[in-house]
């Protein structure tokens, strides 16, 4: 007797909890190849609003951990991010049409990333920071502090490596995120917040929000309690116009993290190049402090 | 501007009534108590899903604007801490003289709400602005003081330019069967406001049932309340939609019963402009229109009006709203 399929309907994960889309509605996941792989929760622009509230609820005490204690959190995600290898491995496959073995090797990629961005936490100010000379009896200390909530757009493409290097970084740098994954592929991305629920990172500092991203976009960029926008995942959505969201954005003087250009249009970057410190450096603000000098 | 009616009743006009609303030739702790315990009880089950299906309502674009401007306009702004300085209070006038210097259309509230010693600053940073200063008194929170304490805590708050007071009942007195006591107490304190409109604070988190509820808002009531209020937003629970929705019961009836129209207030805990727009689908449909407007519902918070302003902004701006674009307190 064959044994009947179990067909999963995933949720959001907002606030540290996996709750439905307000809207009530869902979608079908379908592979590379176009066979059914589940059902996600199509988040709408209330999702989008709620996730936004979460993550400001979270942004003080997340901002306020210690670098160091930051750099643990997210070492322990890359822990249970290769506790769960398999699972990873086999959804990175069906959703990007990838072989067993490059998708085992975009998942170690992606959990290498992680670990990468959890060593950075607590030299993020040495590099990024300075004692600035100045021509009188003061110290000037410049010291990067988080943006605050940032909204990601996460590549439509690279569902897991490419969500792994845009979120991480965000949160290593102390903000709190609201991420709209992948609309065709967001089932490594749903799997990801049940590594993020299960591994010491605070309820409210990453929100996965499964959506059409066309839809929920202009809501996350126009928003006046979102301080920063990284739009890579407009490359290769669909009915997405990254500077209409851009004009949108400048209404509360976001900070915009651009897409990658090839001829004037928005491309998926190389997930496997050298990230460097620019998405860090992009969601820090520089506070700069005079300080008198003692005798 | 509220227009709120003056009223002097003396504790004995009040006494007179009752016994005719009783129709008893004196008023007894007895007859009180057959009057009271003859109310019907209220289904709990019922009462509860009917707060909850109203609570279902979907209102959206011009209804919503509707709603949110008229609930600013309905909101008691509340600063009823121990911390409570000369300059908190000035600044919540500031406040509700200028809700959202953004939008300069945004309605103000209809009253702030103080502590009784605070009565003069808020008096004088409204000055002429129609804005109305209730002064909670008789020993608020817990209400546990002597009489003469009490009326004299409402007179002094009186005597400061409170145009409203807002009293609690004695809550061990009402638990304990002792009704006449309740009574007295508010008749009494009924005639220490002269002008000053009474609203009664029941703290139906204490009260411990919902037949409780319904026999503390008709003795209120009866007691000459202008208003009746839910909670001292001290305890836990406060305001609730099934306790709100008794006491628009108790509203409509006794209006059909003495002709005499009483006003409502939720407080504490209200915090949310979804919150907000379930009381007034709730008094639309339980008392009717007559009590849709300031005079006659009041809703006591502090944050619900920042929230009510980040919705405005909303739909003003098309964009959500943040915390950025609203004062602190």
């Amino acid at each position: 007797m064959s044994r009947l399929d179990v067909r999963k309907t995933y949720k959001l994960y907002i606030g540290g909890k996996f709750p439905r889309s307000e809207s009530g509605r869902s979608y079908e996941v379908v592979s590379a190849s176009g066979e059914f792989l589940a059902n996600a929760a199509m988040g709408s622009r209330k999702d989008v609003r709620d996730a936004v509230v979460a993550a400001r609820g979270a942004l003080a005490g997340w901002a306020g951990a210690t670098a160091y204690n930051r750099g643990q959190v997210l070492y322990r995600v890359a822990e249970v991010l290769e506790g769960r290898r398999a699972q990873f491995v086999d959804e990175v496959a069906a959703s990007e049409g990838l072989t067993v073995r490059a998708a085992g090797a975009v998942v170690d990629a992606a959990i290498d990333r992680v670990v990468w961005y959890a060593g950075w936490t607590d030299k993020i100010a040495q590099v990024l920071g300075n004692l600035n000379p100045v021509a009188g009896p003061f110290f000037n200390v410049s010291a990067p502090e988080p943006t605050g909530v940032v909204g990601v757009l996460a590549p439509q493409g690279s569902s897991l490596l490419g969500l792994v290097s845009v979120v991480a970084p965000v949160i290593a740098a102390g903000n709190t995120a609201v991420v709209v994954t992948s609309a065709a592929r967001p089932l490594p991305a749903v799997t990801f917040s049940e590594v993020l629920a299960t591994s010491d990172v605070p309820g409210g500092v990453v929100n996965i929000v499964t959506a059409q991203t066309a839809e929920v976009a202009t809501w996350l960029a126009a928003h006046r309690d979102v301080n920063a926008i990284d739009l890579t995942g407009v490359a290769g959505a669909n009915g997405v116009d990254w500077a209409a969201l851009e004009a949108e954005a400048a209404g509360n003087l976001k900070r915009v993290y651009r897409p990658a250009l090839a001829d004037g249009a928005p491309v998926e970057p190389d997930w496997n190049a050298d990230p460097g410190l620019g998405r860090i450096r992009a969601f820090v603000e520089t506070k700069t402090v005079w300080h008198p000098k003692g005798l | 501007m509220v227009t709120v009616s003056t009223t002097t009743r003396t504790a004995q006009d009040l006494t007179a009534q009752a016994r005719d609303v009783l129709g008893v030739s004196r008023l007894t702790n007895h007859a009180l108590t057959s009057w009271l315990h003859g109310l019907p009880g209220v289904d709990q089950v019922g009462c509860e899903a009917r707060a909850a299906s109203l609570g279902t309502r979907s209102v959206k674009t011009t209804s919503k604007a509707w709603a949110i401007d008229t609930a600013i306009g309905m909101i008691d702004l509340t600063t009823l801490e121990g911390s409570d300085t000369v300059g908190k209070v000035r600044s919540l006038c500031a406040k509700a003289l200028v809700p959202d210097p953004l939008d300069p259309t945004t309605p103000r509230p209809a009253a702030i709400c103080v502590y009784g010693d605070m009565v003069a600053t808020a008096k004088a940073a409204l000055g002429d602005s129609g804005i109305h200063v209730a002064a909670v008194a008789t020993a608020f929170p817990s209400g546990r003081a002597s009489m003469p304490v009490k009326l004299a805590d409402t007179r002094d708050a009186v005597e400061a330019g409170a145009d409203e007071i807002d009293m609690v009942i004695d809550r061990g007195a009402f638990l304990s069967g002792d009704y006449l006591t309740v009574f007295n107490q508010i008749a009494e304190v009924k005639q220490a406001c002269g002008t000053a409109h009474l609203k009664v604070i029941m703290e139906t988190g204490e009260l411990v049932t919902y037949d409780n509820v319904r026999r503390a808002s008709y003795l209120s009531m009866l007691a000459g309340g202008d208003f009746i209020k839910t909670s001292t937003g001290k305890v836990q629970p406060a305001a609730t939609l099934p306790v709100t929705l008794i006491m628009l019961e108790a509203v409509r009836d006794w209006r059909d019963l003495t002709g005499t129209q009483v006003g409502v207030k939720p407080a504490g805990g209200i915090k949310t402009t979804k919150d907000a727009i379930k009381y007034l689908v709730m008094v639309s449909e339980i008392a009717g229109d007559d009590w849709l407007t300031p005079e006659w519902f009041r809703f006591g918070a502090s944050s619900l009006l920042n929230d009510l302003i980040l919705q405005r902004q909303k739909l003003a701006t098309g964009a959500y709203s943040g915390a950025d674009y609203v004062t602190i307190d």
